[in-house]
């Protein structure tokens, strides 16, 4: 599997390119009062780098390799169950206003 | 499975991230938002385990399992005021793994499919490099951040000779090393470069202050983002490639709107030494002037015989914690038929949206929580703001002294309304260092003491 062609590289760019302008357009489209949680969802999201980790750590013997992947993967899992848990107890703290005054 | 059905799984899975992105564009579809991310990370995590080349699933498991603990349980335990250190920690996470990532790609590039140990292609070291380079950047930096906003490191901007020269060479060096690692694709050039870019990523937030942090903890959303995609390249992996390019521009958008929140421009942050030398002559001359003082008796008195009332959170009032006893405050006002709202400045506190999210925490209702575009005009029409941790975000020097190093920043019109009162510590001046000639204008009413404890003897003096 020779993947890495310059053919490869130029999809990959293009790739990039529209991914950064769907990104613009969704971000601007995100409420300044929400900007917390957004930079708790990116945080969880940008930890998809543990397809690499997972890759890395996945084969038998390679051994540097493989150590690398494993630490990897704890680092980018932490990440991940971290990002999304305290985005998950931020959203649900945003309450709308209560038809009756509710005493707590 | 297939090439094409892990192109395809891959694809669902980006897509998934960008609904959970577009799902915040209002707080009722915003925790679906968060599903379809979970979702996304699911996706595309058991996708790769099926790979045919990942057979480890007793360590992949174990790791998953430690990491999503230790993720766990700091995310349930950790408080909302240390929101802003949290993210910052959870980036340098990211862009540490990003390095670990590139260095096992280096080691066993046959796993990944881009050739042999030693005979790895140029584009896939270019790529490797600069996804190492942006990722050690982003730890150090955050690493930094955190223990700024943290306070276990000085706040302060620490400014020295030839910074900027420094970092500069610094920057032509890594460039140096990474051609030198194209050629002869040495490990130890590349623990080089790894170690260096950690240098260059210390060096690059220490001249930043406290309250550019804001600024900061965006840039480094979105070099985490950059890193990721970096390592995407090296893979040829078009989920990777996505989401780094969404936290990239997200986070790159998030730096643009705070900057422009204080009228200055990212390089300006980047630059550092904001509030240094600057402050110390713009301040001083007022120590002769009168300022009117009150208690919360005053207070009470005041608000309860007014129409409406805004309320102006600042990082003060985080670090009080005293958004549950404003809140308290806010309901007995609204009970007696008091029009009363919040109103938030795109810089107020550490982080983007960091006031909104600590008046959720508790139990404001988001309706009454408003921008400063969307409440700005009303302060006319308001007969008091009660400004309660803020003070830079309302000086009125930013529209009218052209000396001012905050001149030209927006700020809440508070002084357009018919009293202020303005809870504070002390009459220090604000991170800017600038002192704040609303403190004594006739209508205003400073109220002294800590955030906390002031909204509770208000709230006792309502009862």
């Amino acid at each position: 599997m020779e993947a890495h062609s310059s053919e490869v590289f130029v999809i990959g760019l293009t790739v990039f390119f529209l991914a950064c302008i769907i990104g613009y357009y969704v971000v601007w489209s995100v409420t300044p009062a929400l900007h917390s949680p957004l930079m708790g969802v990116t945080n969880a999201i940008s930890s998809v780098i543990i397809v690499g980790a997972i890759l890395a750590a996945g084969p038998f013997g390679h051994d540097t390799s493989k150590i690398f992947g494993i630490i990897g993967v704890v680092l980018a899992s932490i990440n991940i169950f971290g990002g999304f848990i305290v985005t998950y107890r931020m959203l649900s703290m945003f309450k709308k206003k209560p038809k009756k005054d509710k005493k707590d | 499975m297939s090439a094409n059905m892990v192109a395809v799984l891959y694809l669902i899975s980006a897509l998934m991230f960008i609904f959970a992105l577009r799902g915040l564009s209002h707080p009722e579809s915003s925790r679906l938002g968060n599903i379809f991310g979970i979702v996304g990370m699911i996706i595309a995590i058991i996708t790769t385990l099926m790979f045919k080349s990942v057979l480890s699933y007793v360590e992949i498991g174990a790791a998953i399992i430690i990491g999503g603990a230790i993720g766990t349980f700091i995310a349930l335990r950790i408080e909302m005021t240390a929101l802003p250190q949290l993210v910052a920690a959870f980036h340098s996470l990211v862009g540490i793994a990003a390095v670990f990532v590139a260095a096992a790609a280096f080691y066993d590039p046959e796993s990944f499919g881009i050739g042999k140990i030693g005979l790895i292609g140029t584009s896939s070291l270019i790529e490797m490099s600069i996804g190492t380079f942006i990722g050690a950047i982003t730890f150090s930096g955050s690493v930094l951040a955190f223990g700024k906003l943290q306070g276990t490191v000085s706040g302060k901007p620490i400014v020295f000779k030839f910074q900027h020269t420094i970092n500069a060479l610094i920057l032509v060096l890594i460039i140096a090393l990474i051609i030198i690692f194209v050629i002869n694709q040495s490990p130890s050039i590349f623990w080089t470069i790894v170690i260096v870019s950690i240098l260059l990523g210390f060096l690059v937030v220490i001249p930043i202050g406290g309250a550019d942090m804001p600024v900061v903890v965006s840039m480094l959303n979105s070099y985490s983002g950059w890193a990721a995609c970096g390592i995407g390249f090296t893979l040829s992996n078009n989920l990777l490639i996505i989401t780094g390019a969404l936290v990239g521009a997200s986070g790159a958008i998030l730096s643009y709107i705070m900057s422009k929140g204080m009228n200055r421009s990212i390089i300006s942050v980047v630059l550092g030494g904001f509030g240094g030398e600057q402050a110390l002559s713009a301040a001083g001359d007022n120590s002769d002037k009168i300022v009117k003082q009150g208690n919360a008796e005053d207070a009470a008195y005041i608000m309860k015989n007014a129409d409406s009332v805004i309320i102006v959170p600042g990082y003060g009032m985080a670090v009080a914690q005293a958004q549950h006893a404003l809140r308290e405050m806010g309901d007995i006002l609204k009970k007696e038929g008091i029009n009363v709202r919040y109103a938030i400045h795109p810089v107020a506190g550490r982080m983007p949206g960091h006031m909104n999210v600590l008046l959720a925490e508790a139990n404001v209702p988001y309706e009454e929580v408003l921008e400063l575009d969307e409440i700005n005009h009303d302060f006319p029409m308001t007969e008091v703001s009660f400004v309660i941790g803020a003070n830079d975000v309302t000086n009125p020097a930013a529209k009218t002294d052209e000396t001012s190093p905050i001149f030209g920043m927006p700020i809440l019109d508070v002084e357009k309304s018919q009293t202020v009162l303005f809870v504070k510590r002390s009459m220090a001046t604000g991170y800017s260092g600038v002192d704040n000639e609303l403190f004594y204008r006739d209508n205003t009413t400073m109220l002294f003491g800590d955030a906390k404890k002031m909204c509770e003897d208000i709230v006792k003096s309502l009862a």
